[in-house]
């Protein structure tokens, strides 16, 4: 589904959300799914479709300027957060949830600090903070992006025999990823959507302040295997969340930064538990 | 935990998809021999047949055996995912069944396996599908075939049993242009010596009867999705990019953004068709995979040998493989194969100078080549192509396919190749012997 939107210089774009399998309906309790770096909405999808038929408005999204969606690609996570609050409000939603992964995951953290009691739950799934990225795999991801791709995709697979995945029984999730990240990258013609999202991860300082301000509980989904954002670099943000009392819950899971794919059934359980299903 | 780094061939041989197994600890891959998976409730039964969660549900559709042999040969490809199928022909047809309907059209090398002949040029024409086919290395040709309901390009990566080796950078490239897939034969290649994702290919599938088991014991077939092909952007593809009530009107490119193929071939063509794989035939094709690069090294060392053997023998007007430098395919084989023109495969074919009876008298004489319809197997192997694999084929269609009437194929194994030399320097003295007794009479 398409909402159209007003980008800063008020010309008009177009951004796409996965609904799961479900018609839109802003009556529901609505759940926002944020993808990470070169991703899209379809990473989410197995957990998409299961919340979307148990209960929940589901927009899974493409971020602006990424595969379906129309717009100038975020360049700073601040810039992403007002495009998450730009589209509740084309959405006619009040109130969400919002879960994003890696990149999607500060997303969601400063959406829901800009936001307050609007977000409802925020889910952090492969997070970390700060979120810094090598200068070596910046720089590769601008001038190599191939070589790039490859480095991030071997870094996030903790298994070389991923349960069923999203593709079901027989998904190669390494080579989906791989597949992904070349598509969403060719997406973009204007922009080089790897380097532009590796920088705004690099560059976002806000985040314990983020975490101060939030309204709602959280969710900490980790990889134990995870290279990409091992469970240590989200330390600092758990900390911070029980020193300025927050409801929240930390759950580990086998896998490494593939959290949706590798481990999609874990995955599943965390958010259905946060989420009171 | 560290994970994995990027593991290399041999290991993604050994161990993609197959982990050892939580339940009893066994260390080799178990043999799922169940026809259904319990469910664990009501709501995961729904979950499952309406993919919000991913399992098995019935063997048809998948099983936890086979699962791993598709994750282990579409890393080997370099892959997304794959589908095993019954056989490799259930793979061409499950491919062509998810990509089009009546109406559509198909562009083809000639230089085809018998059976994909006719599956294309008899059978899918009945059911509305024509196949134009053109000469693999007459590039103008493929692009000349092309009509506006063109929905498929297909070849071999070295085409049976010509070895003509397929351009699928240049073909790919017309594909694309022409906004359609190539799809790829890869059985006589295998990963080890051909990586066709790389080079621009869209969708791979084997016959797993030949050398991915290596044993002759197993029919099997698969098909792997590169993730490379954009159905939307192509426009040609409803199948794949509009709502489809026959699967909770799931409209597959919007589920996935790469695996919009493998959704529908196995939601839809696994399902209706069933042209399944047995778990068993699965394990059989895994244990075969297990030592496929120790496999083909031996089967290229053979071919070598025994290769030059043929070409300087007087008995033998021509031998076809790339090896040979007139070989039409040498350069490219030594620009798109890993190992050059050494890895144009161990299955190839060579004339007799003489009749079609001492063709005969060559393959009677022979006593460590086997003679049946098969390939890829770890023995020696050898047919008369004219009578057997491509016998439905008019004179101008083998000549088309580069098959004479006294063309001989080789399918090399895996014994001495002293021994297998000696066999066919034998069995060419006997055809020899045998021309030579009519002058006698």
């Amino acid at each position: 589904m398409k909402f159209t939107l007003k980008n800063p210089a008020g010309q008009h774009y177009e951004a796409y959300a996965y609904t799961g399998g479900k018609a839109f309906d802003a009556a529901k309790p609505t759940l926002v799914f944020i993808h990470g770096v070169l991703n899209d909405h379809s990473v989410w999808i197995l957990q998409s479709r299961y919340l979307a038929h148990h209960g929940f408005n589901v927009m899974a999204i493409d971020l602006p300027g990424h595969g379906r969606s129309g717009g100038d690609a975020p360049a700073s996570v601040e810039e992403a957060a007002q495009f998450i609050e730009a589209l509740l409000d084309a959405a006619g939603v009040q109130q969400a949830a919002l879960v994003g992964h890696s990149w999607g995951s500060l997303i969601a953290l400063e959406t829901a600090a800009r936001l307050k009691e609007r977000i409802t739950h925020l889910g952090l799934v492969g997070t970390a903070f700060p979120m810094k990225v090598s200068p070596a795999l910046i720089e590769a991801s601008l001038n190599e992006p191939m070589k790039a791709l490859q480095m991030v995709n071997v870094f996030s697979r903790a298994t070389l025999a991923a349960p069923p995945s999203a593709l079901g029984p027989g998904t190669w999730v390494y080579g989906a990823s791989m597949a992904l990240g070349r598509r969403v990258l060719a997406s973009n013609p204007k922009v080089n959507l790897f380097h532009r999202g590796f920088v705004a991860c690099d560059s976002y300082t806000n985040g314990l302040a983020a975490i101060a301000a939030i309204t709602c509980p959280v969710l900490f989904l980790l990889g134990e295997s995870d290279q990409m954002t091992p469970p240590r670099a989200a330390k600092g943000l758990i900390d911070q969340a029980q020193a300025s009392g927050k409801t929240l819950q930390v759950v580990q899971v086998p896998m490494g930064h593939h959290q949706m794919s590798e481990s999609p059934e874990e995955t599943l359980h965390a958010l259905k538990s946060f989420l009171g299903l | 935990m560290p994970g994995y780094n990027d593991p290399s061939f041999d290991t993604l041989a050994l161990h993609a998809g197959a982990a050892p197994d939580p339940a009893t600890g066994a260390r080799a891959v178990p043999i799922h021999l169940t026809t259904s998976f319990v469910f664990e409730s009501s709501d995961h039964a729904a979950s499952l047949f309406n993919l919000e969660r991913a399992g098995h549900v019935y063997s048809r559709i998948s099983n936890p055996t086979n699962a791993v042999l598709e994750q282990r040969v579409a890393a080997l490809e370099g892959g997304i995912g794959a589908i095993t199928t019954a056989s490799g022909q259930a793979a061409l047809h499950l491919t062509i069944a998810t990509l089009m309907g009546a109406g559509s059209h198909i562009v083809a090398s000639t230089a085809l396996y018998g059976g994909s002949h006719n599956l294309l040029h008899y059978t899918m024409r009945r059911f509305g599908i024509e196949t134009t086919f053109v000469q693999p290395n007459d590039i103008a040709a493929w692009r000349a075939a092309v009509r506006p309901n063109t929905k498929l390009f297909f070849g071999e990566t070295v085409g049976n049993p010509g070895l003509d080796v397929l351009d699928i950078p240049t073909i790919s490239t017309i594909a694309h242009e022409a906004g359609v897939p190539l799809l790829v034969d890869s059985t006589l290649t295998t990963p080890y010596l051909i990586k066709p994702f790389e080079l621009g290919a869209d969708l791979v599938y084997h016959s797993a009867t030949k050398f991915l088991s290596g044993h002759g014991t197993v029919i099997g077939g698969i098909v792997v999705d590169g993730g490379s092909f954009d159905w939307e952007k192509s426009g040609k593809f409803p199948e794949l990019t509009q709502s489809y009530e026959g699967f909770h009107n799931m409209v597959f490119s919007e589920e996935s953004t790469v695996g919009a193929f493998l959704l529908r071939a196995r939601r839809e063509g696994l399902r209706d068709f069933g042209a399944c794989l047995s778990p068993h035939s699965a394990w059989l094709i895994l244990q075969g995979i297990e030592t496929l690069s120790l496999r083909m090294d031996r089967h290229m060392a053979n071919t070598e040998k025994v290769v030059q053997f043929l070409a300087s023998h007087p008995m033998v007007s021509r031998v076809g493989h790339p090896l040979i430098e007139r070989h039409p395919s040498h350069a490219l084989a030594e620009k798109l194969l890993r190992f050059g023109a050494r890895g144009a495969g161990s299955v190839f074919s060579f004339d007799i100078q003489g009749s079609r009876e001492q063709g005969k008298a060559f393959i009677e004489a022979l006593k460590i080549f086997s003679h049946l319809a098969n390939v890829g197997d770890c023995r020696s192997l050898v047919i008369h192509p004219a009578s057997t694999t491509h016998f439905r084929m008019s004179d101008a269609a083998l000549a088309g396919a580069g098959i004479g009437p006294g063309t001989i194929r080789l399918s090399i194994g895996l014994e001495d190749a002293d021994d297998l030399m000696d066999d066919l320097k034998r069995a060419l003295k006997a055809a020899e012997k045998a021309g030579s007794k009519p002058s006698q009479a």
